[in-house]
């Protein structure tokens, strides 16, 4: 009787666990066709609305327009190396953003007397819009790539070393401590405590960081290059194709979506790897 | 027994913009070996501030620390520190928890290790060396940060707080079970510990501490007519009341 009973509960969890896993699911799908309805009825909207002249098709484009003129620019202008072009300079701009900040505020750890006296230029310059100092960039550096990874650069650095400075403070100091009582040097408790503790702030401005470098690439490109996504868009507004400026802008909304799908793998492992 | 330590009037100050705070003024006592002593006073009274000098963490403004080693030795003994926390690293294993001692004093020797192995054996965690410490329970846990203070084989143990954090029913059981664990590894020890019942039913010697600037206001040697061994036979031994009672008017009438 009563091995039944349990038996029957037993039953009755699973069952309450199963419609738990079914409920979850549903949920998820529903989201993914939400997302998914809203961007055909967008482009169905587009569409239509451009057949019909309701917005003119010149200044606007039409999906078919742009699909039309992606697979032009494919085959005549390169579009894959001007798309190449802008990845690379985004993913060096952004290694080296993680590289100089990591550096910095790791110094800036070290010696507090250092980070207090550079406190007020690292705001400054953080607020500072980056974009006004292109031109200067340009006669410093030229037109080139060094010109556009530069501007890169400049966008993302502050805010990051800033982030990842505030990171590393926020680190339990009784932990800090507890390196020091177990014998261990300042450098010990930065390698074993500080920075595995900090790993979260690290990939989540990581995240941040790696559009900014887009941002200040394009920035770059408008001003000083003959190749990348952003010297297409400029292009095609000085000669009027529309088209091209809005494929080209498309174009970038998948960039930036499959770089922060990437930094959200990566995220994926370490914190897998940390069960942070 | 000798003392293996001597304070001798130590005094420290904490120094802000506002003015000078005294917080500890002519505090001497001895420690000695295998003894297990603990330091009870009103919060904020600078209890932790001692444990710091004690510790080395801080160099005390007066005073000195004498060493009196028993094979005539001068060298400060090896102290092991336990945080209010356990501080256990969520992004290390417990084995690779324990073992941060050694890796920070490149001790990792093969007799070292093999240390570890029989406290993770003695101490029931063998079967949770690669858990997470939050798979632990609270007192796995604290046992878990008491293998990392004892792989460096300390002689001088100090207790801040230890089991603060813990909740009242784990916190008993945790409390004996450690002591027990450091009686049995033949330590001498200091506890800081606010909880009088705590003090009474683990030390052999309790110091009561005033108010700020804290002084030695009473020591008291505590001798208990145990039943069993159980945690709660301390606090059921006849004597008990009568200490907590001393203890409580200690505290609680200043001068």
């Amino acid at each position: 009787m009563n091995t039944k009973r349990r038996k029957r509960h037993a039953c009755a969890e699973l069952t309450r666990q199963e419609e738990f896993m079914k409920n979850h699911r549903r949920h998820h799908h529903e989201i993914a066709s939400w997302r998914t309805i809203l961007f055909v009825l967008f482009l169905v909207l587009w569409e239509i609305s451009a057949d019909l002249k309701w917005i003119d098709s010149f200044f606007f484009a039409s999906p078919s327009r742009v699909a039309r003129c992606f697979m032009e620019l494919l085959k005549s202008k390169s579009l894959l190396s001007h798309i190449g072009v802008t990845l690379f300079e985004t993913l060096f701009s952004f290694l080296l953003v993680l590289l100089f900040s990591l550096l910095v505020s790791t110094l800036l750890w070290y010696s507090g007397k250092l980070s207090e006296i550079l406190e007020p230029y690292l705001v400054v310059l953080n607020s500072l819009p980056k974009s006004a100092l292109a031109p200067l960039f340009i006669v410093w550096l030229g037109t080139g790539t060094k010109t556009i990874i530069v501007a890169g650069i400049s966008v993302a650095i502050f805010g990051s070393i800033i982030s990842f400075y505030t990171g590393f403070q926020q680190v339990d100091e009784e932990k800090i401590t507890l390196i020091y009582t177990l014998g261990g040097t300042r450098k010990d408790a930065f390698y074993r405590v500080v920075l595995p503790g900090s790993i979260p702030i690290l990939l989540s401005t990581s995240k941040v960081n790696i559009g900014l470098a887009l941002v200040g690439v394009i920035i770059g490109e408008f001003l000083a290059a003959r190749r990348g996504l952003g010297y297409l868009i400029i292009y095609g507004s000085q000669v009027f194709q529309l088209d091209m400026v809005i494929t080209s802008i498309i174009v970038l909304c998948v960039i930036a979506l499959g770089f922060y799908k990437s930094i959200q793998i990566i995220e994926h492992q370490i914190k897998k790897r940390f069960t942070i | 027994m000798q003392n293996i330590l001597e304070l001798k009037n130590i005094g420290y100050s904490y120094h802000s913009l506002h003015g000078e705070t005294k917080a500890l003024d002519n505090i001497s006592f001895g420690v000695r070996e295998g003894e297990f002593i603990a330091i009870v006073g009103p919060s904020g009274c600078g209890k932790s501030t001692l444990l710091s000098i004690i510790a080395g963490l801080l160099e005390p403004e007066e005073g000195t620390i004498a060493v009196n080693n028993p094979d005539g030795s001068l060298h400060y003994p090896k102290i092991g520190y336990m945080l209010q926390k356990d501080h256990l690293f969520e992004w290390r294993s417990v084995y690779r928890n324990v073992i941060l001692g050694l890796e920070l004093n490149h001790c990792m020797t093969k007799e070292c290790l093999e240390t570890v192995e029989r406290l993770l054996t003695d101490y029931g965690l063998d079967k949770f060396r690669d858990k997470r410490p939050s798979e632990l329970s609270g007192g796995m846990k604290q046992r878990a940060a008491l293998i990392r203070t004892l792989a460096l084989e300390p002689q001088l143990l100090l207790l801040d707080e230890p089991f603060s954090a813990l909740d009242y029913q784990t916190r008993l059981f945790v409390s004996e079970d450690i002591c027990r664990l450091i009686r049995a590894a033949g330590k001498t020890m200091i506890i800081i510990t606010h909880d009088l019942s705590e003090a009474i039913s683990l030390a052999d010697r309790i110091i009561v501490l005033s108010g700020r600037p804290a002084i030695v206001k009473r020591e008291v040697t505590v001798n208990l007519t145990l039943a069993d061994d159980s945690p709660l036979a301390a606090r059921n031994a006849p004597e008990f009341q009568g200490y907590f009672n001393m203890l409580w008017e200690e505290l609680t009438h200043e001068h």
